[in-house]
């Protein structure tokens, strides 16, 4: 009997903590609506699954308790209702499935206008590197990651010369357009997740991959490692900031070229070369 | 395949099914224990190289692959092999045909070529270390090293149950019949083994 | 357990009557021979080979038990220490190294070393031969091996926690670059322990999975077909399948792990600079690795997953009086649950960088696998409309299983939904779902089975208050663990944090969901103390057990002592003539028939026809 009820209780007391709980995803600061929408499709069919079959148990454990005259009904199988039950559970699959899959295939197609914007995970932390004037980013290779060359760019290759590096760990980005992240790591798996895109994406070492978001909100957003990447992995965090376009000027124009970082390194070390000959 | 999907419809509460089931013997396949086992066996092997084969075609494919160089060794153990597999054929008919002497040199003789084998394989591994081809050197040398271990590994497996068959042959005064499946057995893994071989050596040959 | 059973057992050629003759007055009741030769026993005869170096699968099973519910009370006590870090961090409990090798030890363990090794090893071993009618299993020198196997994987495994660097600090799933890297604990030692653990885990399996199989398809008796057997034994055979198909795929991504760290080869380590050093890899694949793991990964948790579903099946059956309803689909299901999981691996890499089209197919096929699975619930609660259904413990803890199980199973659909993976993936939202659906409703049923069991096995039954207490508080007390814990994924709190500070994005805070959490697991770690009392003490003062005290029809109920003795049928094996579920069968006197009972002795009952 105290099981009826608790049963009962467990899919209402979930019901009721799902509303009336403080506790919900943050608000929306990209163009994935989409998945936020699949969710919310998932949450009413497999709420209303959850609460019906609860409820069923519920019924049955009450109506059907151990009585010693009681005879229980002896059915093997009965075709009809499980072919039904399969066709009504296959429809609700296909219903989840579908949304989700035209979610997907805009997730994976980048637009054409996307600008894109090189995010490099280390441990612990995040840099990143952005096309400069020519409007693309140069080649590069881990093997090539020295104390001058921090972001491993190919030398030989001019389209790198250009390139922005932003070091501190805080990104900018445009409002309302299309962003490209290249994703880079360079020594184990991160992961670059900031909540309120919803996007996220593995970095694999020897691998760039990708994801785009369509900023669609002004302000400061943290960045989250989301893949296990060793002890500082937690504390392995950075800022994102969706400007207007007069900010996002403000803030370019101060990074500095590949070009410029790379011939100051070099300074940098031979003073410190000729410092230690002394 | 069929007699599966077939058992799986039947329905067990039914009288008419319940009389046909009645006298069923208990086995669901026409095999020994230890030939079903066996079987697992070779199933399982088999599954556990095809990993190791699939990551070695996938690796193959990235531009800094370089083949390893080939011992003349390796030749002549892949001879060893398939001269124990001849002779373990050979013993199995002289186990049918209940022909002592020759079973029990044909056993003694299969555990001497294993151990050759064995020791070549060994000595395979020492000229290439020798040459400065560690494991780490490049990624067909870390395979090679992985393929032969696992190999080997198998063929002291059955090492393990040849010496048991031999010495039950010896202690039972020569009574066949007692060792007559056994032998099967082991010829038949050791086939396999034969198999397993010619596949990672070839694989190993052309790339 | 029982005494030394001394007579010798030989194979009776017991002909009671020609099968292929024509009537006779005992027509209904023709059978075959009585015992065939393949069952030869071995008898042990000194007191290390009877309780030590068994050979006999009922004990064999105990010892696997035993061993894997001491190593899950350490991996329990483990969680506690995560969970106190997690909600006061302010104490300074644990650093950072030391939590993430909790975390990857007490992954390991309560996957591999306790869920793993208890349903196949410990369930396995004890109902599968007397679940089919034999003797015991196919090869019990084999068998005792493979426990032995196994108990010294368990000490290779806790070894690690005493060499320099401690155990591992991976995760469980162990990936490359960063689990042989600077930035991991436990990465030189630590990890080789861990994969030499894991290499003997799954060699002593294989031996054991052998017998299982082996045991199944060809020592059953005579009239048990496979479709007269219970639940039980297919969804253990099934799994147990599935284990010889899927470890290989750990075995070798564990040796060519080993390999990288040992002997610094590049199977899955890219060129790298770590600690802003130029390591000597280069080549290898991280998912490559991921692919190997998750192919064994996937099939694992249906491992642990099958066998519940079969033992709950027939605990519900009994306790409801009722027949399982569909068993043919019940048996289907678990064929094609089984099948299909082979299918669905990368669902774990979604978001791992493979080729994006990946996604498409393998949210296909995960959603695909819903389907089986919800028919076995919606079988399960059509058992229990119309039936008698009596509220004993295994009935209680068959109960939670179907509500946790339920929710568990439901928040799969979302991550297996590819798109909504994404914003979820790595956050406590897959915590939550992969502890309710493997921790918390298979451990129900684990629960259930030992209380249903332990009779059998003892000959006495476990207390039946400390029992109401402790089901109560799991039940209820995991179900307030782990249900809330999904919202902190919907605000993106990511999982492996050692801490989440009260980050400005995070708009109301959760260390307050989080201390609720901690508790609630604190208190539901302390009654299992009290099941594990209940354990111990009923062995030797609990009321001694009726035989078949839940009136079951499957043949381990129908030996002839109980505890079943060595050889476990006595001089003649038993004879089937149905399938378990017959209960509450109209006309019958009783409300169950025994399997092994002849249809002469029941000639009133009417089998409906379907």
């Amino acid at each position: 009997m105290a099981v009826a009820i608790v049963i009962l209780l467990i899919a209402l007391g979930s019901i009721a903590f799902h509303f009336w709980s403080p506790w919900w995803w943050t608000p929306i600061a990209s163009n994935w609506q989409g998945m936020d929408d699949t969710i919310l499709l998932t949450f009413w069919i497999t709420g209303f699954v959850f609460v019906a079959i609860c409820a069923f148990v519920a019924y049955c454990v009450w109506k059907y308790r151990y009585q010693k005259n009681r005879i229980a009904e002896y059915k093997p199988e009965d075709k009809k209702l499980e072919t039904r039950l399969i066709l009504i559970t296959t429809l609700g699959v296909i219903a989840l499935l579908a949304p989700g899959l035209l979610v997907w295939n805009n997730y994976i197609s980048v637009p054409d206008n996307a600008y894109k914007v090189e995010v490099v995970a280390y441990q612990w932390g995040w840099k990143f590197r952005l096309p400069g004037k020519d409007g693309v980013l140069g080649k590069t290779d881990i093997k090539l990651i020295n104390d001058e060359n921090p972001f491993g760019l190919n030398l030989e290759d001019s389209y790198g010369k250009d390139d922005l590096l932003v070091d501190e760990g805080e990104l900018h980005l445009l409002l309302d357009r299309p962003v490209k992240f290249e994703l880079r790591a360079i020594d184990v798996l991160h992961n670059f997740y900031v909540p309120q895109f919803r996007g996220k994406m593995d970095m694999v070492p020897g691998m760039i991959t990708y994801y785009w978001i369509t900023p669609t909100r002004i302000g400061e957003f943290e960045i989250l490692c989301a893949e296990y990447c060793g002890t500082g992995h937690y504390a392995m965090r950075g800022l994102v900031i969706v400007d207007k376009e007069k900010e996002y000027n403000k803030w370019e124009a101060k990074q500095i070229t590949f070009d410029k970082m790379f011939a100051k390194n070099k300074n940098n070390k031979n003073l410190q070369l000729a410092k230690n000959t002394k | 395949m069929n007699k599966f999907f077939k058992t799986l419809a039947e329905k067990p509460w039914e009288e008419s099914q319940a009389k046909i089931d009645n006298e069923h013997l208990g086995k669901t396949l026409s095999l020994s224990k230890y030939k079903l086992g066996l079987r697992t066996i070779m199933v399982v092997s088999t599954i556990i190289f095809s990993f190791f084969i699939i990551a070695y075609a996938d690796r193959m494919l990235i531009h800094d692959w370089r083949s390893m160089p080939e011992p003349w060794l390796l030749w002549a153990n892949t001879g060893i092999l398939i001269l124990s597999s001849i002779i373990f054929h050979l013993t199995k008919i002289a186990s049918d045909r209940q022909h002592n002497d020759k079973i029990k040199k044909g056993l003694y003789f299969i555990g001497f070529l294993a151990y050759t084998f064995l020791f070549s394989q060994l000595l395979v591994w020492y000229q290439l270390l020798n040459s400065g081809y560690y494991a780490a050197t490049n990624p067909a040398n870390a395979f090679f090293y992985l393929f032969t271990a696992l190999h080997g590994l198998h063929l002291i497996g059955g090492l393990y149950f040849l010496g048991r068959t031999t010495s039950k042959f010896l202690r039972n005064n020569s009574k066949v019949q007692e060792i007559q499946h056994t032998i099967e057995l082991c010829a038949i893994y050791w086939h396999f083994l034969l198999a397993v071989w010619i596949v990672l050596f070839g694989l190993m040959l052309f790339t | 357990m029982s005494d030394e059973y001394e007579h010798k057992l030989e194979a009776k050629s017991d002909y009671v009557s020609d099968a292929s003759s024509g009537t006779s007055a005992s027509d209904i009741d023709k059978l075959p021979p009585a015992e065939l030769p393949d069952q030869e026993l071995y008898h042990s005869h000194s007191w290390w080979t009877t309780y030590v170096f068994s050979q006999d699968a009922k004990y064999i099973g105990v010892q696997y038990a035993c061993t894997a519910i001491g190593t899950g009370i350490l991996g329990l006590v483990l969680s506690w220490l995560m969970r106190l870090q997690i909600a006061f961090p302010g104490l300074g409990l644990l650093e950072p190294s030391a939590y993430y090798q909790f975390v990857t030890m007490h992954g390991m363990i309560m996957v591999i070393y306790l869920l793993t090794a208890l349903f196949l090893g410990g369930f396995g071993n004890f109902l599968i031969p007397l679940m089919c009618g034999s003797r015991d299993m196919a090869f019990p020198y084999v068998n005792m091996v493979s426990y032995w196997m196994f108990l010294v994987a368990v000490l290779v495994l806790l070894s690690s926690f005493f060499v320099p660097g401690g155990p591992t600090g991976a995760g469980w799933t162990l990936y490359p670059p960063q689990a042989i890297t600077s930035g991991t604990p436990g990465h030189n030692m630590g990890i080789i322990l861990m994969l030499v653990s894991l290499v003997l885990f799954v060699a002593g399996f294989t031996m054991g999975g052998l017998n299982y199989i082996v045991t199944v398809l060809q020592l059953r008796t005579r009239g048990m077909t496979l479709m007269r057997l219970p639940l039980t034994v297919w969804g253990i055979f099934v799994a147990t399948i599935l284990a010889l198909l899927a470890f290989p795929a750990l075995l070798v991504g564990g040796l060519m792990m080993t390999l990288d760290g040992l002997l610094g080869t590049s199977f899955f380590m890219p060129a790298i600079v770590s600690m802003g050093e130029q390591l000597k890899y280069e080549g290898g694949s991280p998912i490559l690795f991921q692919h190997l793991f998750w192919f064994f990964g996937h099939p694992e948790v249906y491992i642990v997953a099958l066998p519940a579903f079969g033992i709950v099946s027939d605990l519900i059956s009994i306790h409801a009086r009722k027949n399982i309803f569909g068993y043919r689909m019940m048996v289907w299901a678990i064929v094609g649950i089984g099948a299909l999981s082979f299918f669905v691996w990368a669902h774990h890499m979604y978001v791992a960088g493979m080729n994006p089209w990946f996604g498409f197919f393998f949210a296909t096929t995960t959603l695909i696998i819903a389907v089986p699975t919800a028919i076995k619930v919606y079988n399960w609660i059509l058992t229990l409309w119309r039936g008698n259904i009596q509220l004993s413990l295994p009935m209680l803890f068959s109960l939670g299983f179907i509500v946790t199980f339920l929710n568990g199973g439901l928040t799969g659909l979302f991550l297996g939904n590819v798109t909504v993976d994404v914003p979820l993936s790595d956050t406590y939202f897959v915590v939550a779902h992969f502890h309710m659906v493997m921790g918390i409703a298979p451990v129900l049923v684990v629960f259930g089975a030992i209380y249903h069991w332990y009779p059998l096995i003892t000959g006495r039954m476990l207390n039946e208050t400390l029992g109401k207490i402790h089901f109560w508080i799991t039940f209820v007390g995991s179900y307030a663990i782990y249900f809330p814990m999904h919202y902190q994924g919907f605000i993106g709190v990511p999982r492996r944090y050692f801490e989440i500070y009260d980050s400005p994005y995070i708009e109301t805070s959760t260390m307050g969901l989080n201390v609720f959490i901690t508790v609630a697991a604190l208190i539901v770690g302390a009654a299992q103390l009290l099941f594990i009392y209940n354990l111990i003490s009923s062995a030797r003062l609990g009321k001694k057990a009726e035989k078949n005290p839940w009136k079951a029809n499957s043949l381990e109920w129908q030996t002839p002592e109980m505890p079943p003795a060595h050889g476990n049928w006595g001089k003649e094996m038993p004879k089937v003539y149905r399938w378990p579920y017959d209960y509450s069968v109209p006309g019958a006197k009783e409300d169950y028939i025994p399997q092994n009972v002849a249809p002469s002795a029941v000639t009133e009952a009417k089998v409906e026809k379907s």
